[in-house]
């Protein structure tokens, strides 16, 4: 099968639902001229036009508001935030209007829209240019968390997303757009939300992970087979819906589990896992389970204070020889 | 601008219909019927009744946390409002909504908001949905001067004014946010001076003149529909009572109370009316006369109405999957 990056993944997803469906459009910061600071929407205006591909002010504000209001008659909006970070520009529509709109009309409208934006932990963007905002996205009900880690799972989850009638939040990953590569098939396919994936079979310990602390679970479990510890690691693709039947499942065979992600350890997608395992599995736990996670400071921006902070592959080993011990 | 005799009880009607739901959900606010605050849209009824008056029934409108008279003026049902003021399960969101948020799609209401400003964005995308769709529709977009401060009305009117969008942003100037008067908070006499900073043109009118505010809201809802781009109106109409009932206003003065109620919008214009016999009073008072009808059975229908199982607070978060 042919291989693509991440990057590519997204832009044939995006190009492929706007073919579909004369209601997706598209509209952002630098998405037209240049295919978007990232590159991801790069040759969708000339495709589509500048109408369904707009270039927008530097409004992240604007951006989700008119998104909103152009969902609310019929129009299927992607909106691109640049980096997760601006999230805080735009947080005011997204708490308030996004997610509380059609609840609050008491299910009069539907909201057919996607907040597509980039995490960047790793590339010494510093506090302001190195996002990891999906917990605080989680925390608001009203608004569906989708984040995958490989580029098959970008497609077919970017493509549910647009023909979902509610509000998405689809979070990227900047390291993955053009580091991350792996098998998309031509033909089309979809992922549905809400349904975890088995990324690699193990017996012994369980690690959940998703975005980049995928591939990272996946490296530290090549380092702990050397030891004999055979680890599964389960990717929930989408954070809401959230799949635990399959986390369940695994806590039950493995009885050690780690959650991992390069999240804020405080209140985060973590404990949130955590507590969900320890309440519908406390008795198959072996050991409490571990947690690894980003230290609670702003991204600092020297490479060695980055990694330190970080949560790495060897975190994931450590505490995963902690758990087998 | 000559009005003919049908407009204008249309007018008087949509006015009277505003001031007597307001002054009958305050009752029934301070009978401790209706839970939540009330910010009554006394005094600003002219700005919403001339507004809608000027739309096409397929148009859209956004209001705000003080947007009962948006809702009436484009055409919303008194006892189904009323019954949503109380949180019983005949309201227009089941409840879910109250005061400030109550919107009904199928009239074109895209929903009062609670957040200051927070209605710019959505309806100024609405308009951009239009656009898109190539339909005529316009969006009459309401918000009060305390909003033009938000950065999300800068963000979105600006946005407006680069793709030339169908809507116009009408300004319900009641010269206070809160205790703090527009005066400190913005440094121009005349706020329709903010539409030349996004190159679309602005009017300030009277806004306790109906046919003023009429006159100025057809002039920028048929440039919208031209194609030609937002307008802003500025309709100034000092506020007659306070923030929301119970406020004492003890941080303003008397004086500039007294003169708000003096220019009553529903008096003077009751006046009007008969001094240049357009209206005879016996017209008005059989309109006056149908307005108390609708409110007695808006009150009675939202006293007898049943709560919402209290279950239904886990619903209507997302469009159930088919």
């Amino acid at each position: 099968m042919r291989e693509i990056t991440y990057a590519q993944a997204i832009n044939e997803a995006l190009r492929e639902e706007m073919k579909r469906d004369q209601r997706v459009i598209t509209l952002g910061e630098d998405i037209g001229g240049i295919g978007g600071n990232f590159g991801v929407t790069k040759g969708l205006q000339e495709e589509f036009g500048s109408q369904r591909v707009r270039d927008t002010p530097i409004s992240e504000d604007a951006i989700v508001g008119l998104s909103l209001g152009a969902a609310l008659v019929g129009m299927r909006p992607v909106a691109e935030i640049m980096f997760s970070t601006f999230l805080g520009c735009c947080m005011e529509e997204i708490v308030n209007q996004v997610t509380a709109i059609r609840y609050m009309s008491g299910g009069q409208c539907t909201i057919p829209m996607v907040i597509r934006t980039a995490n960047s932990l790793g590339r010494s963007g510093a506090a302001q240019h190195s996002g990891r905002a999906e917990a605080l996205i989680m925390h608001i009900p009203g608004i569906k968390v989708v984040i995958p880690a490989t580029p098959y799972d970008a497609k077919g989850l970017l493509k549910t997303a647009i023909r979902d009638p509610n509000p998405v939040i689809f979070f990227e990953h900047a390291m993955a757009y053009y580091g991350v590569k792996g098998e998309v098939p031509e033909e089309e396919y979809t992922i549905p939300f809400g349904v975890a994936d088995v990324k690699r079979q193990g017996k012994d310990l369980t690690i959940v992970a998703y975005s980049l602390m995928v591939r990272k679970a996946l490296e530290a479990a090549e380092i702990l087979a050397k030891d004999g510890i055979n680890v599964e690691v389960i990717d929930p693709r989408t954070l809401v819906p959230l799949d635990m039947d399959t986390i369940i499942k695994s806590v039950k065979k493995t009885h050690r589990v780690i959650v991992a992600s390069e999240e804020c350890e405080t209140a985060g997608v973590c404990a949130e896992i955590s507590y969900r395992i320890v309440e519908a599995a406390f008795d198959e736990l072996d050991a409490p389970i571990q947690r690894v996670a980003t230290a609670d400071v702003p991204v600092p921006f020297s490479p060695p204070l980055e990694k330190y902070m970080m949560a790495k592959t060897e975190d994931i080993v450590k505490a995963a020889k902690k758990l087998m011990a | 601008m000559t009005l003919d005799k049908n407009k204008h009880a249309d007018f008087y009607k949509s006015m009277l219909r505003i001031r007597r739901f307001e002054e009958t959900a305050i009752e029934a606010f301070s009978a401790g019927k209706i839970p939540g605050f009330i910010h009554s849209y006394i005094g600003e009824e002219a700005i919403a009744s001339g507004v809608c008056g000027a739309l096409e029934p397929g148009d859209l409108i956004t209001g705000t946390h003080r947007g009962h008279g948006h809702c009436l003026a484009k055409g919303m049902r008194m006892d189904r409002m009323m019954a949503e003021l109380y949180g019983k399960a005949t309201g227009y969101n089941k409840g879910k909504g109250g005061s400030m948020h109550i919107s009904d799609f199928s009239c074109g209401v895209l929903g009062c908001n609670g957040i200051v400003a927070g209605g710019i964005g959505l309806a100024t995308g609405a308009a951009w949905g239009n656009q898109l769709q190539g339909n005529s529709r316009v969006v009459a977009c309401f918000f009060g001067d305390g909003a033009m401060n938000r950065g999300s009305f800068h963000e979105a009117v600006n946005m407006a004014s680069i793709w030339s969008l169908p809507v116009v942003y009408v300004v319900e100037a009641n010269g206070w946010g809160i205790s703090f008067s527009t005066r400190n908070a913005i440094n121009l006499v005349d706020l329709s001076e903010r539409a030349k900073a996004y190159g679309i043109p602005g009017v300030s009118v009277d806004g306790y003149d109906v046919m003023a505010v009429y006159e100025a809201a057809k002039a920028a809802i048929e440039r919208a529909r031209r194609g030609e781009g937002p307008s802003m109106v500025v309709c100034n109409a000092p506020r007659m009572r306070g923030h929301e009932e119970g406020d004492p206003q003890t941080y303003r003065p008397k004086d500039d109370i007294d003169k708000a109620k003096k220019n009553d919008p529903i008096k003077r214009y009751s006046e009007f009316l008969v001094a240049q016999s357009i209206l005879s009073k016996d017209e008005l008072k059989a309109i006056k006369q149908q307005v108390e009808e609708e409110v007695a059975q808006a009150i009675k229908f939202a006293d007898e109405s049943p709560y919402p199982n209290p279950e239904e607070a886990l619903q209507d978060l997302f469009v159930e999957e088919k």
